[in-house]
């Protein structure tokens, strides 16, 4: 359990969080994110009001966010389930940060289809910028995490910092997303692959090139009557 | 009624058995270490894998798949002998092998389970997981890096106690179970989980390392913390009651007891009466037998003597002193300590008649001035299944943490003149309606209550709703025996001689004759008496004890009584002989028929029937509860208050002083 | 033959153009639905099992079967709820990420005839937390479709009322299971439930739920547009239509493509993917359906057809058709076991064989990985892996099985090699006394 977090309970944590309660904004948010679940099961909430408030928690600290347990407990009461139950999807979910993260949350893709396109390249540059796994930068601007596979495969390998995706990433690359952020730039977010757009083959697509350049209407080259009109057959 | 075969054994089940179940049915063992009849199915340790045809080709976790007509069932096949062997290896390979020095060895099911299913090798070349302790509380010692995270303990919590304090926290081979921040589970039923854990993560803390299983002599008894009458069965060695558990009985505790039946036992050998003590000039001194007894044969009372029943006490007891007083001209019997002085002309009207299991079937709820809680946490159990098959709970009081969710009316008896609709509707759809009066309020509303008998529709065919909640073990039989005077204990009060058997309760200042105490333990009757009779516990003798719903039962002696200290129908028998008064029995034996000639009930175990004759009390209801009896659940009685676990329980969970810190 | 663009469904994949209502509706979304539903509950479903449909989340069942199993009358107090599984955490699969973030209104559109179809009260797409930007188009998205009518009340001037919510996840690829889906959609950890009750009887909340992914879902209103002979024309008997392939790894051109199914590999990867990193003969071996089935060598499956059973006669599976590419530079243990890593980390901790068997499982592979093992090792970890597989709740357990045996059974020379080099014993492992 070496690598498990500890959870802070400690006296100043309490002092600082204890009367953690949603900003007026969060607090509209929270009642939007309950109205979509019928009623008595606002249980159904807590991942999302979680969430939301480690990101208040974020804002209030101008970090990426964390949740101290008073934090937790605020959200058990607000939707009225014990503490306990709360406090394991906490730590259940690797979204939920339970110590505090850096300015930005540097979360490196490890896993094989990352990691067979370089994400070695990625750690490394991280590395050599001084981000330390599971560790956030003395100047608290970085906070290190491999993360596993983050569903960008067909533009790996691929870093997550914050909310934004970098992706089609090498060692230069990278280098250059973290030296930007650190003179407080934001980075263009998306590949990083020069004339790519997106997810199509490097060069452009193979196919619905029509699409590139128009929202083309393929529908007048479907050619048989489509199937409402023909719902007998 | 699914039909299904099992190893070829043909087996018939009820409709909604599982698997597990018709396996047992066919008489075959089937390895579990999740799976708990009394817990909800978790399935997740796949001990109790089977292979099941028709069905898909791998084996199925019995305790989770329902029994079906024509299923054909192997337990013995080698994809089963394969799985069971997988999974003990997976089990092990992060146990650690301390078994030598776990508490658990000799009752472990892994133990067990690991020799008649296991491999009996390991393969597991890796360094194996440690996981740090967790502070559950006084009661239950941890060693988490035991855990198989069954989860028994989770489910035990959250579904029996109520108390959603454990849980499993982290994933993957991380997941942990523990308390809430590792800060002690405020319930007093936290001792079951050390039962349930199958392995040895969860132990007993109090009886860490005192004792291995096959080195103590189990006796079966009856438990006298409170007037449910818990089955317990005393774990003892030499003359030290060193463990107690409950035992299965279905109508009564099913299988659980609270953490003060389980650990006041240290209480029975600490604060101990082992000789006769005689006051002189004040101060009580050490005397012989003889001498105590001349002392209060001297006394000259004139037929003006009057005995006080303790809440602990057996009925042999109260039945020997019961006669001894009628020799000596006088029957002022009262077990009453406190002062109640309601009416006992009906004992089906201060009777739980529901019953103690029968509570699982009321629909709609009313508690009445009663903190079930505390008063009797194995009846509010019960509640709380009543609950999850429907029913309703209101109740009127002071407002507490009962477990449950709760209507609470307000803590003004006079509410019960004038309820209103939302309860009148509900007890109106009832079928099964239950009232059930505490402590707080039998004195200023039995009346009233009985009251609802009527207007509420509790007592129809087959179905008795109207309960009064005692919580002295000895209550029931005390009032069978006669121990309640009209108008209670007050009429004792000016006794030239008063017995007191094992009474602590008493407001002794109010006594003004000569004071014998009859007791265990040196608390505040002995403190109180002019002279003291060294008696013994309910662990150190045989007896019978009628539980709060009436149920006679019996319970055996586990130890002997310290030093000079006898049984307490034998002390009586002496007395009566120096005070000239001779008992007419000298063995045990005679004395049970005497008391069964006189009150038949008491020879059969089982439920006492009391006619349903309520009396006529004034139906008028009022007053304001301030509170419970009950201040403090862990010190309610002279053994508890003796025990340094009991002691600890209180100033950690109802007093809120922190010892987490100790634990490491 | 190949799939011409104008049989492709989701034209958008690439996000050239915009992802909103109105473009959407000019690529033919949200065309009429109301005709669409106007099929009736049991000819939607009649055409969908006549397409061929089969679940695009991996275990490929047949989706109008699945949606048979509804209640025919659901209950006011229990009624029916379509779970959409948008939570892609399957290593190389990312199809469902394009098609939330570029064509979203394929997708709510598909949510309101499934929904409907199987009678179903509202919609839920759990989409996985990582998807952050992707999540905020969808609730933009579904925003305008509320906006426009097309779902909620009386929606798209049905008559029918039904709600389309969206719910994050946190962080666990455990949830793209069903049930744990459904006990995450419920708030609590993501630890599926034991079957039976199968969702269909008692899924969210204790209601008849069915859950889908998202790529099934979004193709079926083009389906009813276009005719169930016209999507079962693609791909072969049993294989029907048309697919999203994610190609990832060591091709020259890594892409997502929608492509009939069935398409040879080789030709997947000719066309789309500019060949393979080095050429065909330094193509090493093939994960051709996602983490979680096994690899293929290069010479299995360069002809194979990329489909269910194809892919199932070379002794892996087609899953999502995230197909994961090394050539010969690849350490091929250190990919499997990076995967183990994968399973070890993403085990909900529940049951005993995944729990246990995950962590010790990567922990032989990293030995192996290394040579730090001994030769009988091999064995035992094969047989660990038959310990794991087909004893856990859930399908992950065999998951994390299934990529070890595949590496065990092609590979062995190559762990045997590692091992003697760093110079192991050959003899079989000694047991340890206990």
């Amino acid at each position: 359990m070496a690598d498990a977090v500890q959870i802070p309970d400690e006296a100043e944590v309490r002092a600082r969080w204890g009367a953690f309660a949603w900003t007026e904004a969060n607090e509209r948010k929270a009642k939007e994110v309950l109205g979509r679940y019928p009623a008595g099961r606002e249980q159904s909430g807590s991942i999302p009001l979680l969430d939301l408030a480690q990101r208040q928690v974020g804002e209030e600290t101008h970090t990426q966010g964390w949740l101290p347990v008073p934090v937790i407990e605020f959200v058990a009461r607000y939707i009225g389930v014990p503490y306990m139950r709360v406090y394991e999807v906490a730590t259940f979910y690797t979204m939920f940060n339970l110590a505090p993260v850096g300015r930005y949350h540097v979360q490196v893709c490890g896993t094989t289809p990352c990691m067979l396109r370089g994400s070695d390249d990625v750690f490394a540059a991280c590395k050599n910028k001084g981000l330390i796994k599971g560790k956030t930068t003395p100047d608290g601007l970085f906070t290190l995490t491999e993360v596993e596979c983050m569903g960008n495969c067909a533009s790996a390998p691929m870093v997550q910092i914050n909310d934004d995706n970098f992706e089609d990433l090498d060692y230069d690359r990278t280098i250059a997303i973290l030296d930007a952020l650190e003179r407080g730039e934001t980075p263009k977010p998306g590949t990083q692959e020069p004339g790519r757009h997106t997810v199509e083959p490097v060069g452009g697509p193979t196919t619905l090139t029509a699409m590139v350049s128009e929202n083309h209407d393929y529908r007048g080259e479907w050619g048989s009557a489509p199937a409402v009109e023909g719902a007998g057959a | 009624m699914p039909k299904l075969k099992v190893d070829g054994i043909e087996v018939e089940v009820p409709q909604g058995a599982t698997v597990l179940q018709a396996c047992e049915a066919a008489g075959k063992e089937i390895p579990r270490f999740c799976y708990h009849e009394r817990l909800s199915i978790a399935g997740n340790c796949r001990m109790c894998l089977v292979e099941v045809k028709p069905g898909p080709p791998k084996p199925q976790a019995s305790c989770a798949l329902p029994a079906a007509d024509n299923q054909e069932v192997f337990t013995t096949s080698p994809m089963v002998k394969h799985a069971r062997e997988g999974i003990m290896e997976f089990l092990l390979i992060n146990h650690p092998l301390d078994c030598p020095i776990c508490d658990q060895g000799g009752e472990c099911d892994l133990q067990d389970q690991s020799v008649a299913y296991g491999r009996g090798a390991s393969r597991f070349a890796e360094n194996k997981r440690a996981v740090t302790e967790k502070y559950m509380g006084p009661i239950v010692k941890t060693i988490m890096t035991r855990c198989i995270q069954c989860t028994r303990c989770v489910r035990f919590a959250e579904e029996v106690a109520g108390v959603e304090e454990i849980g499993a926290i982290y994933r993957g081979e991380n997941m942990q179970i523990t308390s809430y921040l590792e800060e002690a589970v405020t319930s007093e039923l936290s001792g079951n989980v050390v039962d349930l854990c199958p392995v040895g993560a969860l132990t007993s803390k109090p009886y860490a390392y005192e004792a291995r299983p096959w080195e103590l002599r189990k006796t079966l008894t009856i438990d006298v913390m409170d007037a449910v009458g818990t089955n317990i069965r005393l774990d003892s060695r030499g003359r030290q009651v060193l463990r107690c558990v409950p035992r299965i009985n279905e109508d009564v505790n099913e299988e659980w007891a609270s953490d003060k039946t389980r650990h006041a036992i240290d209480g029975l050998v600490r604060r101990r009466l082992d000789r006769p003590f005689v006051r002189r000039d004040g101060k009580l001194v050490p005397a012989s037998w003889d001498e105590a007894f001349a002392a209060i044969a001297s006394v000259d009372h004139g037929g003006s003597v009057a005995a006080v029943a303790g809440d602990l006490l057996d009925c042999e007891t109260m039945y020997a002193a019961k006669v001894l007083l009628r020799n000596l001209g006088s029957s002022r019997l009262e077990g009453r300590q406190t002062g109640m002085d309601y009416d006992t002309s009906s004992l089906a009207a201060v009777n739980f008649n529901t019953t103690i299991a029968g509570t699982e079937q009321a629909d709609a709820i009313l508690l009445i001035g009663t903190n079930l809680r505390w008063e009797a946490p194995l009846v509010n159990t019960r509640i709380r299944k009543a609950i999850k098959r429907g029913a309703k709970v209101f109740a009127i009081g002071p407002e507490t943490e009962l477990t449950y969710k709760v209507e609470w009316l307000g803590a003004d008896l006079s509410v019960l003149g004038d309820l209103p609709e939302a309860v009148t509707k509900v007890f109106g759809d009832a079928k099964t309606p239950m009232v059930i009066v505490g402590g707080a309020a039998i004195k200023g509303a039995h009346g009233a209550a009985l009251k609802l008998v009527d207007t509420l529709g509790l007592v129809k065919d087959g179905w008795n709703g109207f309960n009064v909640l005692h919580m002295a073990a000895a209550r029931m039989g005390g009032l069978m025996l006669g121990y309640a005077q009209a108008g209670g204990i007050a009429d004792l009060h000016d006794a030239r001689l008063a017995f007191f058997l094992g009474a602590d309760e008493v407001d002794f200042t109010r006594f003004t004759g000569f004071k014998v105490y009859v007791g265990h333990h040196g608390d505040k009757g002995a403190a109180a008496a002019d002279v003291v009779l060294p008696g013994a516990s309910y662990a150190e003798k045989a007896g019978i004890w009628v539980n709060l719903e009436g149920r006679v039962q019996r319970g055996e002696r586990a130890v002997f009584p310290p030093g000079d200290a006898r049984e307490d129908w034998s002390i009586l028998r002496a007395l009566s002989d120096a005070m000239g008064a001779t008992l007419p029995f000298d063995s045990f034996a005679g004395l049970r028929e005497a008391m069964f000639a006189e009150v038949p009930a008491l020879r059969e175990q089982g439920l006492v029937r009391f006619d349903w004759t309520p009396p006529a009390l004034d139906a008028a209801a009022s007053g304001v509860l301030e509170g419970y009896p009950i201040k403090d659940f862990y010190l309610t009685n002279a053994i508890c208050r003796a025990s340094p676990t009991m002691q600890r329980c209180s100033a950690e969970l109802v007093h809120g002083q922190d010892f987490a810190e100790a634990a490491e | 033959m190949s799939l011409s663009d104008k049989d492709r469904i989701f034209t958008n994949v690439y996000g050239y153009q915009s992802w909103r209502l109105d473009a959407a509706r000019v690529r033919g979304d949200w065309d009429n639905t109301k005709a669409l539903l106007d099929l009736g509950q049991d000819k939607i479903i009649d055409v969908i099992k006549a397409s061929g449909l089969r679940g695009r989340g991996g275990a490929g069942f047949p989706t109008g079967m699945k949606w048979s199993f509804m209640p025919k009358a659901p209950s006011p107090e229990r009624p029916s709820f379509l779970v959409i599984n948008a939570d892609e955490s399957e290593p190389g699969s990312c199809k469902d990420r394009e098609i939330i973030r570029h064509d979203p209104h394929k997708l709510i559109e598909g949510a309101l005839v499934a929904g409907f179809a199987m009678r179903a009260r509202a919609a839920y797409i759990y989409i996985r937390g990582e998807y952050i930007r992707e999540a905020e188009t969808l609730f933009a998205a579904v925003a305008e479709a509320y906006e426009a009518g097309l779902v909620g009340k009386n929606a798209c001037g049905s008559g029918y009322d039904f709600d389309v919510f969206v719910h994050r996840g946190a962080g666990a690829y455990i949830c793209g299971e069903e049930t744990a889906m459904l006990e995450s959609l419920e708030g609590k950890k993501g630890q599926p439930r034991l079957k039976p009750p199968f969702p269909a009887g008692a899924g969210l909340y204790g209601c008849p739920t069915t859950v889908n992914n998202v790529e099934s879902i979004a193709v079926a209103p083009t389906i009813l547009r276009r005719g169930a002979e016209w999507f079962s024309s693609f791909g072969a008997e049993n294989n029907r239509g048309t697919k999203l392939f994610q190609i990832s790894g060591h091709v020259n051109k890594p892409c997502v493509v929608e492509e009939a199914m069935s398409i040879p590999f080789r030709e997947l990867i000719e066309k789309h993917c500019g060949g393979i990193r080095g050429g065909w003969d330094n193509l090493l071996a093939v994960i051709p359906g996602g983490s979680s089935v096994p690899l293929v060598p290069a010479s299995q499956i360069i002809d194979a057809p990329m489909d269910f059973d194809g892919l199932k006669a070379v002794g892996s599976g087609l899953g999502t058709a995230a197909v994961i590419v090394m050539d010969k530079s690849t350490d091929v243990v250190r990919a499997i076991s990076r995967l183990s890593y994968f399973y070890k980390h993403e085990s909900c901790g529940q049951c005993t064989p995944c729990r246990e068997g995950t962590g010790w499982m990567w922990r032989v592979m990293e030995r192996l990985r290394t040579g730090d093992a001994e030769i009988g090792e091999i064995d035992m970890l094969q047989q660990v892996t038959k310990q794991v597989e087909g004893h856990s709740i859930c399908a992950l357990g065999d998951a994390a099985a299934w990529p070890i045996q595949g590496l065990i059974r092609h590979f062995r020379p190559e762990l045997e090699r590692r091992i003697r080099e760093r110079g192991g014993d050959l003899a079989p492992m000694q047991e340890a006394a206990e």
